[in-house]
């Protein structure tokens, strides 16, 4: 029960940060189409956060989703440091898009079959936005790869930045062994030799490659609840209405 | 070049000195794709808009959610503009007369019949 409920957190978490965070691109996206595309994925993720919470509501007594997503404090927050990261420069936000879909595709894929009814029943129903999410990216970094010395450049160097703390995304919890013994979940190890697999190929048709990491440069932290100084001003901003207002009606 | 001011940020971005370049203004890192949505399997695609786009993944990665975001969707497709070939608007006087040629309606006929046939059920007798 507890390993349920801390995959439900951090993925929920993941979801409502990157969901904020992307959102941020709405009015001043590259272009009108590229802005609409952007911000209706961010209200997918946000969608999909609340699912989430939803779950833990429903199946495990916490508390509604309007309270978790805006009424708990920062160490609460189990998303990893990736998605806190403010949207920087577009090559930055289309990476982060782009390796971090994959990995929440390819985690919703083996939910699909997940013991865990629940989780199952939406990875399902998830199927498909998410796989639009990956064409998006994945057409954006074939489009720049062969676009102008420029696009090259971005986004390679927004990939460098960007790999360690794609990689902090399969920070192992605490239940694991349990997640994996249970048929909850695949577990975090195996689900990076899938993204590993998944997102090499794609970088490197794209002409870009995958820089050398050491494990100590992955930046681990958000799943145990250690977060840059960045999260602190997204919930801040995030939570603005709601501290003014607790009971505003939408 | 006026120098513009606005306080829209998707103006403020686009670097208006690289208009001059004829960058931006002028587009030449994209064209424009016309968007047709079909709602059901079977059903007509419908003409929705344009989307701009450099090639036409990305044309229907942007048509996607610009014209399928509401409502049912069972494809999109997209063509460029420039493959669309149409009759001058000059020569829309062909089309004049059209309207009257009531004869060309399907709903004519049906109505016609049925008005004869009334007639001739009623119709009384000749002394």
């Amino acid at each position: 029960m507890e390993a349920t409920k801390e995959l439900l957190y951090k993925m929920a978490d993941d979801a409502l940060i990157i969901g904020h965070r992307n959102s941020e691109w709405t009015g001043i996206g590259p272009m009108l189409e590229e802005d609409l595309a952007f911000s209706s994925m961010a209200q997918d993720k946000i969608g999909h956060a609340f699912a989430l919470y939803n779950i833990l509501h429903t199946a495990f007594g916490e508390a509604d989703p309007d309270t978790l997503a805006f009424k708990r404090s920062e160490k609460d927050f189990r998303s990893a440091q990736f998605l806190e990261l403010p949207i920087g420069e577009y090559d930055f936000s289309l990476i982060r898009h782009f390796l971090f879909d994959h990995a929440e595709h390819l985690r919703y894929d083996s939910l699909a079959q997940s013991t865990f009814q629940p989780l199952a029943q939406l990875a399902k129903k998830v199927k498909g936005e998410i796989k639009y999410h990956v064409m998006h990216a994945d057409t954006f970094l074939k489009q720049l790869g062969k676009g102008s010395e420029e696009s090259h450049a971005r986004l390679q160097s927004a990939i460098n930045y960007s790999w360690p703390y794609a990689l902090g995304v399969f920070e192992p919890g605490a239940h694991e062994a349990e997640l994996i013994s249970t048929g909850t979940f695949i577990g975090e190890e195996a689900l990076k030799d899938l993204w590993l697999a998944r997102v090499t190929p794609i970088i490197e048709a794209a002409g870009f490659s995958v820089p050398a990491t050491t494990q100590e440069q992955v930046v681990y932290g958000g799943r145990k609840g250690f977060h840059s100084e960045h999260l602190a001003s997204l919930l801040a901003e995030m939570t603005e209405v709601t501290n003014i207002d607790i009971d505003a009606e939408w | 070049m006026a120098e513009l001011n606005s306080l829209d940020p998707r103006v403020l971005r686009l670097d208006l000195k690289k208009i001059e370049d004829g960058d931006v203004a002028t587009n030449t890192h994209l064209i424009t794709y016309e968007v047709f949505h079909q709602e059901k399997r079977g059903k007509q695609a419908v003409h929705a808009g344009v989307v701009h786009a450099s090639t036409p993944d990305m044309a229907l990665v942007m048509a996607k959610e610009t014209f399928g975001r509401r409502g049912k969707t069972a494809a999109i497709w997209v063509v460029k503009t420039s493959e669309i070939y149409t009759l001058a608007s000059e020569d829309e006087d062909m089309f004049e007369t059209t309207p009257e040629k009531l004869h060309r309606e399907p709903g004519f006929y049906k109505v016609r019949d049925r008005i004869e046939a009334y007639q001739k059920r009623t119709a009384v007798p000749q002394q």
